[in-house]
């Protein structure tokens, strides 16, 4: 299959940016997670029996879930329904998280990524992050109906 | 949002680059821009002296909006009907500008953009994008 020029900026772009986070994925995950409690307390509601405290175990650990299925989605960009279907039928039909929601993690994870890596969140690298998350949501709510 | 505004004096010249953002991320909020002369490439848009002329009249217009957060609708009523009524803008675009602003500052201030502070912003971006789409009809 051959990529377009365009597609491949992506993808490059995607993993380099992905990459910068270094061995602190999990953490950009769980502070992803910390934003988007704060800004949008709405999404709580899908974890009634967390712990929402500053440094919450089960906020890093869940972090580190989040980031773990990005990196796969990363090493995956080609081929991203497979490689997540498992996710994907989990969030059909067990976890049922509205597909609202999706856009509000996704924008937490961009806030983050920009604070902490902010020389190589260029305006280009930015609209492919987007868009990495934006069909990693799609995939995500592939199955709902 | 106090520390923020002194320091928006300070760095007034980096939070216009939203607009310019908004406009390389989501290239359809482009159509409200024809007479804008050359957006056919992200350096183009970051470059383009129209784009940064009119990111300064909207970072303004929020200033006006940090003054008055007690009375969003108020302030913003003529703007409103201006969208509308002139602009023609689809409300959805004062979302996602809003967003874009808050991931420049995160941006910009780094660490200092805690979740704390995002979440204050968010409440503000929110506010103010409701201002303007009021007088919709």
């Amino acid at each position: 299959k051959v990529l377009s020029a365009a597609h491949k900026n992506n993808i490059n772009n995607i993993k380099a940016a992905w990459k910068a986070t270094g061995g602190h994925a999990g953490e950009r995950g769980a502070e992803a997670l910390e934003r988007m409690f704060l800004s949008f307390p709405t999404t709580k509601t899908y974890f009634p029996h967390f712990d929402m405290s500053h440094g919450s175990a089960q906020i890093k650990t869940h972090g580190k879930k989040v980031a773990d299925a990005l990196s796969n989605a990363v090493n995956h960009l080609d081929d991203m329904p497979t490689a997540l279907s498992a996710l994907s039928d989990l969030h059909a039909h067990k976890l049922r998280v509205d597909p609202v929601n999706f856009k509000l993690l996704s924008h937490c994870l961009l806030v983050t990524l920009a604070s902490h890596h902010s020389a190589e969140f260029t305006p280009v690298v930015h609209t492919s992050l987007d868009k990495f998350f934006a069909a990693v949501s799609t995939v995500l709510t592939s199955k709902y109906r | 949002m106090v520390l923020l505004g002194e320091r928006k004096r300070k760095d007034l010249s980096l939070y216009f680059l939203q607009l310019t953002r908004l406009l390389v991320v989501y290239p359809w909020t482009q159509r409200f821009f024809d007479n804008f002369g050359n957006l056919s490439s992200a350096s183009a848009i970051m470059g383009n002296p129209k784009v940064k002329d009119h990111g300064k009249k909207v970072l303004t217009s929020l200033g006006e909006a940090i003054k008055n957060m007690d009375d969003l609708k108020g302030t913003f009523a003529h703007l409103s009907e201006l969208h509308c009524d002139r602009l023609h803008v689809d409300p959805e675009n004062f979302k996602l500008l809003g967003n874009e602003l808050v991931i420049v500052l995160a941006k910009y201030f780094g660490k200092e953009f805690t979740p704390q502070v995002q979440a204050a912003w968010q409440k503000m971006v929110a506010g103010v994008a409701i201002a303007l789409a009021h007088k919709y009809h």
